[in-house]
């Protein structure tokens, strides 16, 4: 029987949340589907990166960059099993406006027998211009 | 002829980790991240300190790649700022414990490669500022746990450099 898409977001759901580093770092699973997540996080004092201006650590932004991207390759209704990021390229275009939520979202856009080639934006809260953009591979793992 | 009598060590070693206190102390997720930092003369390792929350994967179990990616991003930063810092530290001309001394350089892009999964234990980081210009710095950082040739994940970053800081220190002037 097919998991209906709340059942799908739910198990998704519990599964990120079920990670230690994004439960520390407060991320949440607001949407999936079939090859797309969308993740955010809230901005926080102990994850900002530069005490002058109270921006957030680029480090924060790849890691919501790179669950949001395995998010999304797991999500593949033709996906894998298991996935491990293979490599995963940040461009930030503009630091993250201090005190605004923190939106992520990732689209496997290709799957190879092994690989799965993903992208994803990043934004704070103005959807009009986006705080990073990443570009990766990941590895797919598939049952034996 | 003879040459002047060399600073006392303990001065040395006072105003270089002042230096290296000021890039890292004032940065909540350095200390949210568990990082520290060793200093032999200008040799700087990042270290990551194992704590349960770095998990990203429970079953194997394994460092989360935001973590790692964290950890080499500031392991990147905080080496290219305190080389910047250097020269003008140990010459005086600024001091570092004056507000607006240190101004931080913003990453354009970062690029990591997971090469193995990080194991539930501390990690290391070393950078190399393989370029930096007036504008523009490219960095290369690897990481590893226990075998210092085993690397379990490496990094290049571009940065912005920050303008130039006007002097504050004694001969600053």
């Amino acid at each position: 029987m097919a998991a209906t898409g709340d059942d799908r977001i739910g198990i998704a759901r519990q599964f990120i949340e079920a990670i230690p580093f994004s439960r520390a770092v407060g991320m949440v699973l607001d949407d999936i589907g079939d090859g797309v997540a969308e993740i955010s996080m809230a901005w926080a004092e102990e994850l900002v990166g530069d005490p002058e201006s109270g921006v957030i650590h680029g480090g924060m932004v790849s890691a919501l960059m790179d669950t949001c991207g395995g998010a999304a390759v797991m999500s593949r209704l033709d996906g894998p099993m298991a996935t491990a990021t293979i490599d995963l390229r940040i461009d930030y275009m503009r630091p993250a406006t201090p005190g605004q939520r923190i939106r992520a979202r990732a689209e496997c856009y290709h799957l190879t027998r092994s690989v799965a080639f993903v992208r994803a934006q990043a934004w704070d809260e103005d959807p009009d211009r986006p705080v990073a953009t990443a570009s990766g591979a990941f590895t797919a793992e598939r049952k034996a | 002829m003879s040459r002047p009598r060399p600073e006392p060590v303990q001065a040395v070693k006072q105003r270089r980790d002042a230096a290296l206190r000021v890039l890292t102390a004032r940065v909540p997720l350095i200390g949210f991240m568990g990082i520290g930092f060793d200093r032999r003369g200008d040799e700087l390792t990042a270290v990551m300190t194992y704590d349960e929350k770095l998990i990203g994967n429970p079953y194997l179990p394994a460092l989360h790649g935001g973590a790692i990616a964290t950890f080499l991003e500031t392991a990147a930063i905080v080496e290219l700022s305190f080389q910047m810092l250097w020269e003008d530290v140990e010459s005086g001309r600024i001091d570092p414990l004056e507000p607006g001394a240190i101004r931080l350089p913003k990453t354009i892009d970062f690029t990591v490669d997971y090469l193995r999964s990080g194991l539930p234990r501390d990690a290391y980081a070393r950078a190399r500022v393989i370029r930096s210009g007036r504008r523009y710095a490219s960095v290369h950082v690897e990481a590893w746990q226990d075998n210092r040739d085993r690397l379990f994940a490496q990094a290049t970053a571009h940065f912005l450099m920050p303008p130039p800081v006007e002097a504050t220190g004694a001969t600053g002037a």
